[in-house]
């Protein structure tokens, strides 16, 4: 749950993404200085390298004061170089989101970018069928009868600690139809043994309403989520920090256990969208405290998980650590309980070599 | 241009839990330089009132869920930059659809329509190992239809929609009718046409073009109907 995509081109302020493919037809990311910076980080790849290194070289440009703007708060991704017709034929939908979100027409000027939270590579594990799996008896992935996930809240583990752009299709078009076809033939095949729900089985749920319909003095959802947010970005951003994280722990758990005295004014039983906003921040809580913990314990660097203290060098190549963190983090709500389980570099055809883990360079 | 300013807004309310009839709610709120589009504020005036309720989603203009009636004309309020509106800002729910709450509707006429039009590819060949592909020149012709969020600001802005929302397809629905209709891969042309042959379905449109002129993603639905009835108009000869 610690490894997080920050894609590297949201318009600076608003967010909206701008997609790779401004880089795919001769993008170039630029600092203060107009300089094409991913020459020095990237030098085969430049403006195509994957989306953690560029997020990161962008980070360090705005870090080391060679930002843009008034705040020197973003870099700039310049197209004007390419063919006025190319941009209408090619990216027509990007030049609209610039001119309304940025104020900018690309085939004029350079659009304000900004790396931005993107994607989350853990989540609900699961095998390439759909089917949650738990470790049980010394099997760290034994299937739960009837639970399945799939799309961005699973995590089939085919990303691994990073993430290539489009592969949200794998996620969706695979397992989505893999899922799916698991799901008909559990049920068709009258195998499936599954619990019987307890009496008290919407109890929980239930409570969580009741406690927000009685809450009183409490603090808003908009807060609370706000300090959450802030919190994220501060302490498990592009760049992580040893202190940070530590310090990051601590102060999500605060957030957290404010989180428990959300209050809304809107008791109405119609469309109530207050309601649904304060449980969703619980949702996001709980992922927040999953992120900030398993970040926090991981002491290494690998994929999107940068840390400060991981050391680049022979036997921990970019401060990746496989002797010691070659493995999957699984994070209890309860308690905040981490557990670990080995990560699978088998493919599953017989005939398909694994990939041998080396060191990473563009 | 933008800083920090105080906005005026006039919001349709209505919540049948609470009230009898809708109202118009006289509400202000102070936004801060960052916010540039209607939805900023809304979001602004939600966290000041939380029962002012509205859909919103991806805040860029894909999900087509913040439709509203702004300032008299159906727009997008993720889309729709707040410092070039006249105050007080006018909010009231799409027209000519019932009203759930606030500015949110019920959409089910409108997607009743939009799937009565069977908005999906029919071909009846065997599914090829790969793609089925076209040629550029045949893909082009489905620039300008594929585009369509279903965000309902055009119906809801067309007379002939208001006043026939069972009948008329409406010009969501029939923009998505003549995007499989000009698809070189679709094979139920025939089918297509003969299911809007029809004095409501599709000859309700009289080219009023209220569509075209509200249109978030500046498509044009009355050209596409109009291609529809040039479509009928051949086969018929």
């Amino acid at each position: 749950m610690e490894f997080w995509q920050f894609h590297p081109t949201g318009v600076a302020g608003a967010g909206v993404l701008i997609t790779e493919g401004v880089r795919g037809e001769g993008g170039i990311l630029r600092n203060s200085s107009g300089e094409r910076f991913m020459e020095r980080y990237a030098p085969n790849l430049k403006d195509l390298a994957s989306r953690d290194v560029v997020s990161r070289s962008m980070v360090t440009e705005i870090n080391e004061g060679r930002g843009c703007g008034t705040e020197k708060d973003h870099v700039l991704l310049d197209i004007t170089h390419l063919s006025p017709e190319n941009i209408m034929k090619r990216l027509p939908g990007i030049r609209e989101i610039s001119i309304q979100f940025a104020g900018v027409d690309p085939i004029k000027a350079p659009i304000p970018v900004v790396p931005t939270c993107h994607y989350q590579m853990g989540g609900i594990p699961t095998n390439y069928k759909g089917q949650v799996v738990v470790p049980k008896d010394g099997n760290s992935n034994v299937p739960v009868p009837g639970f399945y996930a799939a799309g961005e809240c699973a995590c089939a583990s085919v990303h691994g600690a990073n993430r290539l752009g489009t592969n949200s299709l794998l996620d969706l078009l695979v397992f989505g139809k893999s899922a799916g076809e698991t799901v008909v033939a559990d049920f068709e095949s009258g195998q499936l043994t599954l619990k019987p729900l307890p009496d008290d089985a919407a109890d929980v749920s239930l409570a969580r309403i009741a406690r927000l319909e009685s809450q009183t003095n409490g603090v808003e959802v908009n807060d609370v989520r706000l300090d959450m947010q802030r919190t994220m970005q501060k302490h498990a951003g592009v760049f992580r920090f040893a202190d940070m994280l530590k310090e990051g722990v601590t102060k999500i758990m605060e957030v957290a256990e404010r989180a428990k005295y959300t209050q809304i004014k809107d008791k109405s039983k119609v469309w109530n969208t207050a309601r649904t906003e304060a449980l969703e921040l619980d949702n996001l809580i709980e992922v927040a405290k999953a992120t900030m913990v398993s970040a926090e314990a991981r002491k290494e660097s690998r994929g999107a998980h940068v840390r400060d203290d991981a050391i680049d060098c022979a036997e921990t190549p970019n401060g990746r650590d496989d002797k010691n963190w070659l493995k999957h983090t699984l994070w209890f709500s309860e308690g905040n309980r981490l557990d670990y389980k080995p990560v699978n570099l088998q493919p599953m055809s017989a005939d398909v070599e694994p990939i041998a883990l080396a060191k990473r360079t563009y | 241009m933008s800083s920090k300013r105080t906005v005026q807004f006039k919001i349709y309310r209505y919540d049948p839990d609470r009230d009898d009839k809708p109202y118009m709610q006289d509400i202000s709120v102070e936004l801060e330089e960052s916010d540039k589009k209607l939805l900023d504020a809304l979001v602004r005036l939600k966290a000041k009132d939380d029962s002012l309720s509205f859909r919103r989603s991806c805040r860029e203009g894909v999900c087509g869920s913040d439709a509203m009636n702004i300032n008299g004309k159906n727009g997008l309020a993720c889309l729709t930059s707040i410092d070039e509106l006249p105050q007080p800002i006018t909010l009231r729910p799409l027209p000519g659809l019932p009203v759930i709450r606030d500015v949110i509707v019920d959409m089910t006429q409108f997607f009743k329509q939009y799937h009565s039009i069977k908005p999906y590819l029919v071909n009846n060949d065997p599914a090829p190992e790969r793609e089925r592909l076209q040629s550029p020149e045949d893909r082009e012709e489905l620039n300008g239809l594929y585009e369509c969020i279903l965000c309902a600001c055009c119906s809801t802005s067309c007379p002939s929609f208001w006043w026939n929302p069972d009948k008329f397809v409406g010009p969501a629905g029939l923009l998505a009718a003549y995007r499989f209709l000009a698809d070189t891969r679709d094979q139920a042309t025939t089918e297509r046409l003969d299911n809007l042959e029809d004095p409501y379905r599709l000859f309700r449109c009289h080219s009023i073009m209220n569509c075209v002129d509200v249109c978030p993603k500046n498509l044009n639905p009355t050209k596409a109907i109009g291609k529809i009835k040039d479509m009928m108009v051949r086969r018929a000869v």
